[in-house]
């Protein structure tokens, strides 16, 4: 299936790696989790040696130079016009130039083959289209589906069944932002007015963090995503649970928070389906309890976190575009209760 | 300690009277009329010098910020102007302005044999146009209008939607200033170069270093009208409300990044040819013979001037470039490896085939072989589009281009300066303050800026103010701001090592390396006539392969400033010509045209209202004055008719 | 090195000299209107001989050209450009001329989105945040050339068949002011 058979897992070669960082991560270029990631791992890897290789030769040809020739007088030699050995280094440089330009070939045979492999969309059935869309400072991500009710609008928090082809559609609300999951595939830029397609493809479940990769003005630092990779059966599950409209408060509190919801500022911005909460400003909030992380992955999505972040936001991420929600405690008490249940 | 006394050049009639005719004001009528090459190209080094201070400042600055987690050092405010700042200057205010124009203007007419730059008043207005616009990018900081969009400010972020107030523009109008200089200079050098030489010096005799700063001056005369027309474009789009980038209305977010990195990519070898350069120029030196490949190196940066042009979309690798065309691109990156790489084995032959006796500027010279090659071949990783996607714009970029920037430009400029101070300051530098400055700045710039490829590769996206403890960068970030200690102190021994050695050095003379350049057959520091006696060349290294009855030239008035013109091709001597004298109108003018440029920020009515000051004092600089009047003309007329 | 020194006095001086509120960018600064908004004289007919004083608070938002670039994204997002378009008017008043029907005063105009008024504009107390509607309101005011230049936002990146406020030319308002002329 794969020209080049790439593992995912290669010991001597990541050696070096481990060795040179710290506390090696999934999230990472050379942690590859998916197939596109480890052929560009590959490709790395293959390119780095040559590089290696033609760094090693050139310091060595150097130091041996200036070692073999190196003159400790103080008083300047006259100069020289030409060197006996120079119709020899003729010869020696041409051959180093005839390697490098060899070299230079294999690599871009190398880029060209990866590239086609990575990019290379094969006809496959069954692919999930996922429509990505950056906004200042979060991203949302909708599944389309012909039947208007039956589309995903979900935030940050990507899920993708294991093994299936997924193809993404780019597009921007604002400025240029740059979608990478360093351990799933290589980057791509969400340019406003362009829309652009890439694909990838999840082997092992897990959770995969990603970033925003464009500098896209204040909060670009705190435009975290996460694939989450799961097997048919739970994607299927989640799927099921994202179409429902929101869950209906069950206890008083419930009752209250989602009132409060609907008379404060939330309403403005965000929409809770199955309510009157239809902005589309802010992330989609109606399945919000389902996601692990709040605020683009820089919160965990616990009461504390979302109390903290709907007082004040901007101590967290500041400059972004929610305001600081001065409430009053049981009200914000009784909405957080109303988000938590919100599944 | 004795302080040596400098030699004192024995007094001749011609020469005293040369001396008067090439005399330029000093003290503060100086700062605003002195036209000499010499003055400008100090003015340049100094100046591009202290932005690469500030600079240096506001990246260590960043570093503090960034070397632990979720640090609340700087806000993400005042981070992103800082990134922006930083990066813009050590582009458009330090690397170009020194390597390409500081050096440039200060060595050509010298290496050339020629008493002054041409267009020296062209030269005096393009520095005035450079600091102008230094000031403007630095006060903007300095008054919380710091450009926050980053070096390149690609739209739609950097448009009138999304950066409102004056920030971005303060940055395209200090594109508009450095360019405008860029462009002066390139004219000045490219002009002296070609029509200037001394009488032998013909093309296939030229010094390298000649001939890279002609192969800039082109590229500079190409790509800079790129980034002058989308920085203009930008302007337009913030200022008047035109729509070039606005997609809703047909414009492109895409238009931008091509227009900017046709001119950015070009800019890249602008930066470090100038470096190349003086590492052919100082290898032959310190290995007691000719380069190996003159004519190898001459093709080679021959075809980089070409080739630059043609890897701008390497930059653009994640926008979704169709395959084919990103292929193609890669080719083109790939290809421009060739002429870099065929300069390092002929370097590498020359030293192999020569007799190594290093000097302290050799030093930086090593330097710059480990830390070049490193940056050129982690430019080669980047080269390839899908190790591109991985690692494009993380910090495996960012210590890519610093590699390729400061092992281009920052080490061959300080083997420059160790080699070339002696002639401008007239004394020797300390050599054991340049071990101890070197060693310092590359163990803390390898300490920086290496850990920078593993921080990529594990995820770290640039131009982040802050990340989570979750990510575990932390430890790789902290050995990072380790290194900026080492660098600094680096530094901070070069600045006092400069200060003494420029007062209490040994003195150099006039030839302190035995060079074969034509810069040391005059006097160190050079008088503003330069050559008492206009040489002439016998071959590529004027004074190694000079007869001992090497010819001069004679026949040019000593009471006039007069400048040789020859030919192109073989430089045969065709005309004399007077050169300009100084002048305050440079300075009026660039005092008009810069007031014009900064009203133009704030209201339309800058222009009709800025334009009639640039006329008079374009008037003034060009009001045709005639040729002086020889003293000697005059006192005869005056015994004739007396 | 002379060159050098004039530099460095030159930056030092500008230093000191220049704090500019134009490019702030204070995420957390609180609303500027404290008062009770019934203060707020938005019609010239008044009881008695007497006016009620009515002090017309500044609105420090206008002075921030980000805060005023904000309130011209809110004024898309909250959908004030469903009725008054942008600024041309609609279903809603046109915004960028120089008739105020309840006056020109930032507070008055603040007024207006928090109490809402006759004939269709609705009350947004309670779902626009204060600081929010103080943005939108230096917005608002943009439109008819009541901010400076300088402050006032460049083009959208949308359709934009409307001229930018920056380029508004000044009006002078007509209608109720903050402090209306008495006969």
């Amino acid at each position: 299936m794969f020209g080049f058979s790439p593992s995912t897992n290669r010991p001597a070669l990541t050696a070096f790696y481990q060795a040179a960082s710290l506390n090696p991560g999934q999230h990472s270029a050379l942690h590859a989790a998916a197939p596109q990631a480890a052929h560009i791992e590959w490709l790395y890897w293959a390119i780095f040696w040559i590089c290696f290789g033609a760094f090693v030769l050139t310091v060595a040809a150097f130091a041996r130079g200036s070692a073999r020739t190196y003159i400790p007088q103080a008083e300047p030699l006259p100069p020289i016009k030409e060197h006996p050995n120079d119709r020899k280094a003729v010869w020696c440089v041409g051959g180093a130039i005839a390697v490098t330009v060899l070299s230079l070939f294999a690599v871009l045979f190398m880029s060209v083959v990866t590239g086609k492999q990575v990019e290379g969309a094969t006809a496959e059935r069954n692919v999930l289209t996922i429509q990505i869309t950056g906004h200042q400072w979060w991203w949302e991500a909708q599944y389309p589906n012909s039947q208007a009710d039956q589309t995903i609008t979900t935030a940050n928090e990507i899920h993708v069944p294991v093994g299936r082809r997924v193809m993404v559609l780019t597009n921007s609300a604002d400025v240029i932002h740059s979608f990478w999951a360093p351990s799933i595939t290589g980057k791509r830029d969400l340019v406003p007015g362009y829309s652009s397609a890439f694909a990838f493809q999840v082997d092992k479940p897990g959770s995969y963090h990603g970033q925003c990769a464009e500098f896209c003005g204040l909060q670009h630092a705190h435009m975290g995503f996460a694939v989450i990779a799961e097997p048919e059966d739970q994607f299927e599950e989640w799927e099921r649970q994202q179409i429902a409209p929101a869950r209906d408060p069950s206890t008083p509190e419930e009752l209250r928070g989602r009132q409060v919801f609907l008379t404060h500022a939330c309403v403005m911005c965000h929409t809770l389906r199955g309510t009157d909460a239809a902005s589309r400003v802010g992330p989609d909030l109606t399945h919000i309890a389902s996601r692990k992380m709040i605020a683009a992955e820089t919160l965990p999505n616990t009461r504390g976190a979302l109390a903290g972040w709907i007082s004040d936001p901007q101590i967290i991420k500041p400059g972004n575009r929610m305001t600081p929600n001065p409430m009053q405690p049981d009200d914000l008490q009784d909405l957080i209760t109303y988000l938590g249940s919100l599944q | 300690m004795a302080i040596s006394e400098p030699i004192v050049v024995p007094k001749r009639d011609d020469v005293e009277r040369l001396a008067q005719a090439w005399r330029q004001p000093s003290g503060f009528r100086g700062w605003f009329s002195n036209v000499h090459h010499t003055a400008i190209g100090t003015r340049y080094m100094v100046t591009a010098f202290i932005f690469l201070g500030l600079g240096g400042i506001l990246a260590g600055l960043m570093r503090i910020q960034l070397a632990q987690p979720e640090n609340g050092f700087l806000s993400p405010d005042t981070y992103n102007q800082f990134f922006t700042i930083h990066g813009s200057t050590m582009i458009f205010l330090f690397a170009v302005p020194m390597m390409f124009q500081g050096f440039g203007l200060y060595l050509v007419p010298l290496i050339c044999g020629t008493r002054n730059i041409a267009f020296p008043r062209l030269a005096a207005f393009s520095y005035y146009m450079y600091l102008g616009g230094g000031m403007l990018l630095w006060i903007g900081l300095l008054t919380n209008t710091g450009a926050d969009a980053g070096w390149f400010s690609y739209v739609p972020l950097a448009g009138p939607a999304f950066s409102p107030g004056k920030r971005v523009d303060f940055w395209a109008q200090m594109i508009t200033f450095t360019e405008v200089s860029a462009l002066a200079t390139a004219v000045c050098i490219a002009v002296t170069i070609l029509r200037h030489r001394a009488p032998g010096m013909t093309l296939n005799r030229m010094p390298i270093i000649l001939w890279e700063k002609l192969v800039i001056s082109f590229m500079i005369i190409f790509a800079m009208p790129s980034i002058m027309v989308v920085s203009g474009m930008l302007l337009l789009d913030r200022l008047v409300g035109t729509q070039f980038f606005n997609p809703a209305e047909g414009g492109d977010a895409l238009l931008y990044q091509h227009l900017f990195w046709f001119f950015g990519h070009p800019e890249v070898y602008i930066i470090f040819l100038p470096g190349t350069a003086i590492v052919s120029t100082l290898v032959p030196v310190f290995t007691r013979r000719h380069i190996f490949g003159y004519t190898w190196i001459i093709v080679s940066v021959v075809a980089t001037g070409f080739l630059g042009f043609g890897v701008w979309v390497h930059h653009m690798f994640a926008t979704g470039i169709p395959q084919m065309s990103a292929s193609f691109f890669t080719a083109a990156s790939l290809i421009i490896v060739i002429p870099t790489a065929s300069q390092f084995f002929c370097w590498v032959a020359t030293i192999w085939n020569g007799r190594l006796q290093p000097r302290i500027p050799m030093l930086w010279i090593f330097g710059f072989f480990f830390v070049f090659l490193i940056g050129g071949l982690s430019g080669v990783m980047l080269a390839s589009v899908p190790v591109d996607w991985q690692v494009h714009d993380t910090f495996f970029v960012v210590a890519h281009f610093h590699y390729v920037l400061i092992g281009g430009a920052l080490f061959p400029m300080f083997a420059g300066l160790y080699y070339w101070l002696p002639k401008i300051t007239g004394r020797m530098m300390n050599g054991a303050m340049c071990h101890w400055h070197f060693w310092l700045f590359f163990i803390g710039f390898n300490l920086t800026f290496f850990t920078m490829h593993f921080l990529g590769l594990r995820g770290m996206p640039r131009r982040i103010y802050t990340y989570s403890p979750d990510m575990h960068w932390n430890g790789l970030n902290m050995l990072a701001t380790c290194g900026v200690v080492f660098m600094t102190a680096g530094l901070i021994v070069f600045l006092v090592n400069f200060f003494h050695s420029k007062t209490y050095g040994k003195l150099a003379g006039n030839n302190p390396w035995a060079a074969g350049g034509l810069e040391w057959a005059t006097p160190s520091p050079p008088p503003h006539y330069n050559f008492a006696e206009l040489p002439t060349v016998n071959g590529r290294e004027a004074l190694w392969d000079a007869e001992p009855d090497q010819p001069i030239v004679v026949g040019l008035r000593d009471d006039v400033p007069e400048v040789l013109v020859t030919n192109t091709l073989d430089s045969d001597p065709e005309y004399k010509e007077e050169a300009a004298g100084p002048s305050i109108w440079p300075f009026l003018t660039a005092f008009a045209v810069s007031a014009a440029f900064v009203g133009s920020i704030f209201t339309a009515w800058a222009i009709p209202v800025g334009a009639p000051p640039v006329i008079v004092t374009l008037i003034g600089w060009l009001w045709p004055r005639g040729h002086s009047p020889s003293p000697h003309l005059e006192a005869a007329k005056r015994l004739g008719h007396g | 090195m002379r060159f050098s020194f004039l530099f460095s006095i030159i930056l030092t001086a500008t230093l000191v000299l220049c704090a500019c509120s134009r490019e702030q960018r204070t995420f957390r600064n609180p609303p500027p209107f404290e008062q009770t908004l019934n203060t707020i004289q938005v019609s010239g007919l008044n009881p008695g001989a007497n006016p009620i004083a009515t002090p017309a608070p500044p609105n420090t938002y206008e002075e921030s050209a980000y805060a005023t670039a904000e309130g011209q994204k809110l004024f898309d997002q909250f959908n004030c450009s469903g009725c008054h378009f942008h600024g041309g008017g609609g279903i809603g008043p046109p915004l960028m001329d120089n008739n105020w029907i309840y006056g020109s005063e930032p507070g008055n105009v603040f007024a207006t989105i928090m109490q809402g008024r006759p004939n269709g504009m609705p009350s947004f107390r309670n779902r626009i945040p204060e600081s929010q509607a103080w943005e939108i309101v230096a917005y608002v005011r943009s439109l008819s050339g009541l901010l400076p230049k300088d402050v006032s936002p460049g083009r959208a990146d949308d359709m934009n068949a409307y001229p930018s406020p920056q380029s508004m030319p000044k009006q002078t308002p007509i209608g109720v002011t903050g402090n209306p002329e008495q006969p």
